[in-house]
């Protein structure tokens, strides 16, 4: 039988706010242990916790880059289950009334382009670490992190297949760097994906029973975390088996699903609603003012890109899908630089290099105007294509213009026929077999021709001239 | 003289002319602690060392103020209920579980109370987490009725109205989730006030239920409930739930008649059942408010018979995610455990009393899927109802004038073993929480067996200024409240 995957993605972004949700302690990453807590995060008896405002900021621009109904009423609701991270036994998010609902993303596979819809993005705290180490029988709470702000974003069962859910999480990512409320680093778990998943036969309306798949901590693993649990799934089925609705956990170094609690287990997390928090009513100017401020969203610059500099789209999608890397691009148009030039600069020298060194774009060594400047060394023939990657590459290194390094290194290209001319004779009278040949028809023999050229000129022969002069000496050659 | 005896602007009056000193009304009521302390049992912690600390501090603050006026408490002994947290100094909520907890923050209660220059007398007893009516579910001991040993203070804030009552501080601090400062009051004759719901912050007060939960005062006169309040009152950035009101200044609302003033009598609060002697005392006030010009209304708040029942399933709810913190990890009591789930179990059995094991599990249950629609969000639907009752009363009355409780203060052991009967002692102060609606317990009378009896006024949301006013006037046409108990 043929099925086809249902899945739905929780996605938790970590907010990049200077301080925690309900305190006002910082939310650096990577401190001490416990240096960054006060009563009001690690749950002391009696303190209370107050919104930070900038959190609810963050998660109204998500929901309006992501098409969503702002709710101009929502609230928090306590979670609540026991585990030494989470220092009050509850955790404050919300559950009734969402701060965004009924929303959508746009993602393109294969050429084609789908809606997949998004269901809510609520607001929320982390919670601490628990961290075991030191091997004995006990375990060490960090609880740096507890009281870090979340949103969580809840797709619809409308994502069909892994890529999508590639496609689909690749997207989200982009827009929250855009507007710059997540890093969006999987690794470091500031964004984190759990996924459910079911199958169903192709054709079939109801879904599947599901199960959902947690601990899917990279970009490669979503791939593969739901590749596995699809392909499990329909073994279980095709063994006459029944999936059973469960929560199970990826574990990345056996590539594997593995069974962490079944539906009876399940936790009743007995939500209700916060009586320390108010109700968060927000006026329509309010979000008015936060539309306004918008950044340009990808989707929006992608178009802009393609109409206002002709580029291809595969060329503006590279470009866009990274706010840095779009602005590094107009950055260089702007200065003057050929908007196809410069796009294919940096797709593949400029991003070669940067992902040699793993290094962003944001502190890539080379500067917009330096790429221009080249590009016009290059248009008015001081240098040759050729040259001009090895001149790209030492701009990247030293940090030099390419007027200096074409001077100190000499690497002016030669355009003088005199000098050409010379090193042509010289090809022709040191291979006369390979002439001959030529003579009998092997035409393909010219490149082997130009090649011996450019090594006498150490590559700074105009090769049009070169091509050129060798055409013609050939056929004067008796 | 007998400076314990003296009331918060007797005091203010005497250290302001330099009649006496801060460590003269200090060492007074230590001493009446030492005298009468093992009788009543009012105290988890007394506070003696810091006490005089903060004396030696208050007076030379006193000594060096140019304008004395400023700091209405500046010298003034207080107790504070153990719920509320006082940086350095243990704070157990009565409970065994928090019994070594100390806390390193200080209530935006204290601290208001510590810039005035206040001296904290100690740390009063309760039931444990503030669940109960009798102060006999304190983790630690009972303390008694200073009008009647044998008898139990009420509760929770059992320990600071006995404190006050028995004169072993000048005022105190409660906090009132469903009748927890005015009963106590009532029980033991003294003037107790719960404020509007936001009116205080609660930040620092160790949480029972959050929705329902307030700070006021517990106090020998209603002057010193105005003066207590004027400081402890106002918007809090560390409480989202206090309010964004201008505080007026209560001392000014005292003193005026009350001419004209409408007083609602709910007849579902004049029912069969209750004591004939507390009926005849608030019956007696009714009519002397009426010869001070007060008009009374009949008015009907119709959802008072659901009032129990919504607040146990509503308050066990915050309840029993409110102590989930309690769990072994952070601070407070552990116990061993073979693993995390067991530590967890240990600690928290051994840790709470009875009371709050079976608070905990009715609020679990009403929270559980399957029931949360019928026991948790009709409650808060009910809630609404009781609300709504109290803005139409309002439309015909300025204020609603009750009994306190319907009975005097019981026997020690009476009721332990029956909470239904335990929790209709809060039968006339729950809706009042409910509503979010300040009120205050003032004394009316004493029964046959000479145990005060409590009046109660109950106010529009943030009019506590006419509560007051009433209060102030019944309390200055009788003489109950100078009325003291023999210890």
């Amino acid at each position: 039988m043929k099925y086809e995957a249902v899945i739905g993605l929780e996605v938790h972004a970590q907010m990049l706010t200077d301080t925690k949700i309900f305190c006002g302690c910082s939310t650096k990453f990577g401190s001490e242990p416990n240096t960054q807590t006060c009563p009001v995060c690690i749950g002391m008896p009696g303190v209370l916790p107050v919104l930070n405002r900038k959190s609810l900021e963050f998660a109204v621009k998500t929901g309006i880059a992501t098409n969503c109904t702002v709710s101009v009423y929502s609230r928090f609701a306590r979670k609540n289950y026991f585990y030494p991270d989470l220092p009050k036994g509850y955790q404050i998010s919300q559950y009734e009334l969402p701060i965004c609902e009924h929303g959508y993303l746009e993602i393109i596979v294969d050429g084609n382009t789908k809606k997949i819809g998004i269901t809510r993005i609520h607001m929320e705290e982390d919670a601490g670490k628990n961290i075991h180490e030191g091997g004995g029988s006990f375990s060490f709470v960090d609880l740096n992190r507890a009281g870090v702000p979340l949103m969580e974003i809840v797709s619809e069962p409308e994502i069909r297949s892994p890529r999508e859910a590639v496609e689909y999480m690749k997207k989200l990512r982009t827009i929250l760097k855009y507007l710059g409320v997540c890093d969006g680093n999987m690794e470091q778990g500031s964004l984190r994906c759990d996924a459910n998943v079911s199958v169903r036969p192709i054709g079939q309306k109801e879904f599947g029973t599901r199960a959902e798949v947690k601990n899917i901590n990279s970009f490669k693993f979503v791939e593969k975390a739901l590749d596995y649990e699809i392909k499990r799934q329909i073994k279980v089925l095709d063994d006459g088996g029944k999936v059973i609705q469960e929560t199970r956990l990826w574990d990345s170094s056996r590539g594997i699903t593995e069974s962490m609690r079944g539906k009876e287990e399940a936790h009743d997390y007995r939500y209700f609603p916060d009586p320390d928090l108010v109700p968060i009513i927000v006026d329509q100017k309010w979000i008015d003012g936060i539309k306004t401020s918008l950044p340009e969203l990808p989707d929006i610059k992608r178009e802009r890109f393609v109409s206002e500099y002709g580029l291809p789209a595969n060329d503006a999608d590279f470009l866009v899908c990274d706010k840095p890397v779009a602005d590094w691009f107009e950055g260089s148009v702007n200065l003057g630089g050929q908007p196809k030039n410069v796009a294919n600069w940096m797709m593949g020298d400029l991003m070669k290099l940067l992902n040699e060194e793993s290094r962003s774009i944001e502190d890539c060594p080379l500067k917009p105007g330096q790429l221009v400047e080249m590009l016009k060394l290059m248009d008015n023939g001081t240098i040759s294509g050729k040259i001009a990657k090895t001149v790209f590459e030492e701009m990247y290194k030293t940090g030099k213009n390419a007027e200096v390094i074409v001077r100190e290194k000499g690497l002016v290209q030669i355009s003088d026929t005199g000098a050409i001319e010379q090193a042509v004779d010289d090809v022709i009278a040191k291979y006369p077999a390979e002439v001959e040949r030529f003579k009998a028809g092997e035409e393909k023999l010219t490149g082997f021709f130009v090649g011996q050229v450019m090594k006498i000129t150490k590559g700074k022969a105009n090769p049009q001239i070169v091509n050129e002069l060798l055409r013609k000496k050939l056929m004067q050659q008796p | 003289m007998e400076l314990y005896r003296l009331t918060i602007s007797e005091i203010r009056n005497l250290l302001d002319r330099k009649e006496m000193s801060v460590p003269d009304i200090i060492g007074s009521v230590y001493q009446r602690i030492a005298a009468v302390e093992n009788k009543v049992r009012a105290f988890v912690t007394i506070t003696q060392d810091k006490a005089m600390e903060m004396a030696a501090l208050a007076q030379k603050k006193a000594d060096t103020s140019e304008t004395p006026g400023m700091n209405p408490l500046l010298g003034i002994p207080l107790a504070i209920k153990d719920n509320m947290c006082t940086k350095g100094i243990r704070t157990t909520c009565s409970s065994k579980i928090l019994s070594n907890f100390i806390p390193p923050y200080e209530s935006t209660v204290t601290t208001r109370l510590i810039d005035q220059g206040y001296v904290l007398t100690g740390k009063t007893n309760m039931d444990e987490f503030a669940m109960g009516s009798s102060t006999e579910n304190s983790g630690f001991h009972v303390t008694r009725n200073p009008w009647d040993l044998e008898s139990i203070p009420g509760g929770s804030s059992g320990g600071s109205a006995a404190a006050v009552a028995a004169d072993e501080c000048i005022a105190a601090l409660g906090s009132d989730t469903g009748g927890s400062i005015r009963q106590p009051a009532s029980y033991c004759g003294v003037v107790g006030m719960k404020p509007t719901y936001g009116r205080v912050s609660r930040y620092g007060l160790v949480a029972f239920a959050s929705s329902l939960d307030q700070i006021g005062p517990i106090t020998k006169n209603v002057r010193d409930s105005a003066i207590l309040l004027n400081i402890i009152s106002g918007h809090d950035p560390l409480d989202s739930t206090s309010a964004h009101i201008p505080v007026p200044d209560f001392t000014a609302a005292i003193g005026r008649d009350i001419k004209g003033m409408r007083i609602g009598i709910p007849g579902e609060y004049f029912i069969k059942g209750m004591d004939k002697e507390v009926e005849e005392s608030v019956k007696e006030a009714i009519k002397k408010l009426e010869s001070l010009g007060a008009i009374p209304v009949e008015i009907s708040l119709p959802h008072t018979g659901y009032a129990i029942a919504t607040y146990y399933i509503l308050a066990t709810s915050e309840a029993s995610s409110n102590l989930a913190r309690y769990d072994g990890v952070k601070y407070g009591i552990r116990a061993e455990g073979r693993d995390l789930m067991d530590m967890y179990m240990e600690t928290r059995s051994q840790g709470f009393g009875a009371e709050v094991k079976r608070r905990i599990m009715l609020g679990t249950y009403s929270l559980s899927s399957g029931y949360y629609e019928a026991y948790y969000r009709k409650a808060q639907q009910v809630r609404t109802l009781i609300k709504k009752d109290f803005e139409d009363a309002f439309k015909k009355a300025d204020v609603i004038v009750t009994p306190t409780a319907p009975t005097a203060a019981f026997k020690i052991g009476e009721k332990t073993s029956d909470p239904l009967q335990m929790y209709l002692s809060d039968i006339f102060t729950i809706s009042v929480n409910l509503a979010g609606v300040p009120a205050i317990s003032v004394p009316c009378g004493f029964t046959s067996r000479n145990l005060p009896v409590g009046l109660q006024f109950i106010g529009k949301h943030f009019d506590e200024e006419s509560v007051l006013r009433i209060a102030y006037a019944y309390e200055q046409s009788s003489d109950w409240h100078r009325r003291k108990p023999n210890l």
